[in-house]
């Protein structure tokens, strides 16, 4: 099967300090795969790069074989990466039904004069996104709330939010950074249907980074260990589960003296 | 506030069409029986212009003479015949509601409009200042697209509204006019009043180029250097304005041909509330407000923030444009001290007074902070006290102005309030 994402020797600088050294990435499609590492490892700093909020200093991205690197990060989004962020980034003055709105941007085709006059164009562009929008609302549970500012949801349900307007934007790729940060267990069980109900239904691959070992183990087919901007592990999680550094990276070394 | 609570519920029924009638009613009173009966035999010396602030606040032994005319001549016939006329407007309401919404809503303005030119007809007074007004209310939504929906802090306002008011009196003056710096007219006279939207839009497009030197530096700095920046254009503007002796310099500028009677800046006007209103509630124009509120997310989710960042300026600076090109026609003439920070403070105190984020909201506080300021002109220095202090009220208990986030909803606005009742 060809790879939907090719990152091949990414290596980025940030000043005089490295953060990520030859760092390489194949994601098939429909595949899920897991990034984990100890905090500061450089997990979000690669998210960063593939989706190009900042450009790697070496080393080539590619998605379906068209070179991505160097576009600009709504470019890259409308190309087929859609993300989530670690700390929510919702728009607090907005419903959340404008949320999954909004992220049909790239698919307007009406412009300014149009969006200015209101002009027929216009008017059938959105109403066809509004009823999109409220299928991805009714498939995330969150109709109920289309109406309401979003910072007052609940947690969970802001989450939802988050994933659903992610999903707006069409993905091929999802990046998940850390979608079950300050969760709990319930909620963790929910996130995980929810991940497994968007794999199926919108055939996405996923690209997640997770701190909870439960959870990366159960849903992803492959693993990739960082420390300090380096690979030191992947495969399936069977083998990254028993591999000795691993253990080491996390728990740190045993000492047998 | 009980009885107030039911008072206001008796009239709950009325709608929007009621309160025109009932507006047109007490400015028939005031047309016929105004000046020969209600206020000689009040004791005013004549029909008071602005509800009798003027008067009240010159002679305050007028104050019961000039509350009375209010009542006999604004409150009670306008509760009274908005109430008794409540079968009649709501069957007509419930009819235009059948039509097209924006027939209905051409109906409701072109009536709204017929009693305002009525009312402000009394005299030049009040034609003045509902011109000035409704250039405010322009002025208020177009620095809102940026202040408000895009939530930068831009203080250059004056400065777009400064190259409006000049590019278009130069085109009408060189065009139209046998004026002393410009030569002849070019083109006959006759033609002005038609070519006129033309000069107005050319000043606003000259002034959204001008604001593309504020827009770019926003890519990359916001909130107080933004702010410095915008600062520094105004002032590059007034001061370039200054010293370009062509143009009259600090002098100024005179003689412009009166192009805009009330109903162009009436029409105007209008037109600037639909045009933004369609925008800022377009998918597109929401974008303002996901780039304000977040602009990582924004970028993630394929919204172009830099082309949405020019947009709003750009697009704020053509509105302002043409409202400069407005006040210069209304006043003919202008010099660039107009343009400068007091008006900035004006606008400023406009827009968050009425409420970020809101259209509604910047007619209202355009009309309040305008009619304040000459309600209150007889006080002279204590009217630069009063409205600061209104402002830092509003300020300490909404935060966000008077009435902040919310949009015009015209058919909720002019639909008929039968239905309502029977239903519940």
């Amino acid at each position: 099967m060809p790879a939907l994402l090719n990152v091949n020797k990414m290596t980025h600088y940030f000043g005089g300090l490295r953060a990520v050294y030859n760092y390489n990435l194949n994601i098939k499609p429909h595949q899920i795969t897991g990034l984990i590492g100890p905090n500061g490892a450089g997990k979000t700093t690669i998210f960063n790069l593939i989706t190009g909020v900042y450009t790697p200093t070496q080393g080539s991205i590619t998605l379906e074989n068209e070179n991505i690197k160097g576009l600009e990060t709504n470019e890259i989004a409308a190309k087929g990466l859609g993300r989530t962020f670690q700390n929510l980034a919702l728009w607090r003055h907005m419903n959340v039904l404008d949320h999954i709105k909004m992220a049909h941007y790239s698919q307007l085709s009406y412009g300014l004069i149009g969006s200015f006059f209101n002009t027929t164009k216009c008017r059938q562009q959105e109403t066809q996104i509004e009823e999109n929008s409220y299928r991805l609302l009714e498939l995330f549970d969150i109709k109920q709330h289309a109406d309401q500012i979003v910072t007052n949801l609940p947690y969970g349900a802001q989450r939802r939010v988050e994933m659903a307007r992610a999903m707006a934007t069409n993905p091929k790729i999802l990046f998940l950074d850390e979608p079950t940060a300050g969760m709990t267990p319930d909620e963790l069980g929910q996130m995980i249907k929810i991940i497994r109900q968007v794999h199926q239904d919108f055939n996405v691959a996923i690209f997640l980074i997770e701190h909870r070992m439960k959870f990366v183990m159960e849903l992803c087919q492959y693993i990739q260990t960082l420390v300090f901007g380096e690979l030191i592990a992947e495969g399936p999680p069977e083998v990254i589960q028993n591999n000795p550094e691993v253990i080491e990276a996390y728990l740190g070394k045993e000492d047998l003296t | 506030m009980e009885t107030a609570r039911k008072f206001i519920k008796t009239f709950s029924n009325v709608p929007m069409l009621g309160w025109l009638i009932g507006f047109f009613a007490a400015v028939l009173i005031e047309y016929y029986w105004g000046y020969d009966y209600i206020s000689y035999y009040l004791g005013l010396p004549k029909i008071p212009v602005l509800f009798g602030a003027l008067i009240m606040l010159k002679e305050p032994i007028m104050i019961p003479g000039a509350i009375a005319y209010d009542l006999i001549v604004y409150v009670i016939p306008i509760l009274f015949i908005a109430k008794v006329s409540i079968f009649f407007t709501n069957r007509v309401a419930a009819v235009l509601e059948k039509t097209p919404l924006w027939m209905s809503a051409i109906i409701h303005l072109a009536f709204f409009y017929g009693v305002l030119h009525l009312w402000a007809g009394i005299n030049d007074y009040r034609v003045l200042i509902v011109k000035l007004t409704l250039i405010s209310i322009i002025l208020t939504i177009s620095i809102n697209v940026i202040n408000g929906y895009q939530g930068e802090f831009s203080c250059s306002h004056p400065g777009f509204m400064a190259i409006g008011a000049y590019i278009s009196s130069i085109l009408t003056l060189y065009f139209f006019v046998n004026d002393k710096t410009f030569g002849t007219a070019v083109l006959s006279s006759e033609l002005g009043p038609w070519l006129f939207p033309i000069a107005l839009i050319a000043g606003g497009v000259a002034a959204s180029l001008g604001s593309l030197l504020v827009a770019i530096p926003s890519f990359r700095t916001r909130g107080d250097y933004l702010a410095i920046i915008s600062l520094a254009f105004m002032f590059i503007v007034k001061s370039a304005v200054e010293n370009l002796n062509v143009i009259g310099g600090a002098r100024g500028m005179g003689g412009q041909p009166d192009y805009a009677p009330l109903p162009i800046i009436f029409i105007w006007t209008i037109l600037c509330i639909w045009v933004v209103h369609n925008f800022v509630t377009s998918i597109m124009g929401k974008a303002l407000n996901a780039v304000r509120d977040d602009e990582a997310a924004s970028e993630s989710m394929t919204v172009k923030t830099r082309k949405t960042k020019m947009t709003a300026f750009m697009f704020g600076a053509f509105w302002a444009g043409i409202a400069g090109g407005l006040f210069a026609h209304v006043l003919a003439y202008i010099n660039p001290g107009m343009f400068s920070i007091n008006r900035l403070a004006e606008i400023l105190a406009m827009v968050y007074f009425g409420g970020l984020n809101s259209i509604i909201g910047s007619i209202v506080g355009a009309i309040s902070i305008n009619v304040l300021g000459e309600a209150l002109r007889p006080l002279e220095l204590f009217k630069w006290i009063i409205i600061p202090l209104i402002l830092i009220l509003v300020m300490i208990f909404r935060p966000y102005g008077l009435i902040s986030f919310k949009e015009i909803n015209a058919k909720k606005l002019l639909r008929s309030k039968h239905k309502r009742e029977q239903g519940a």
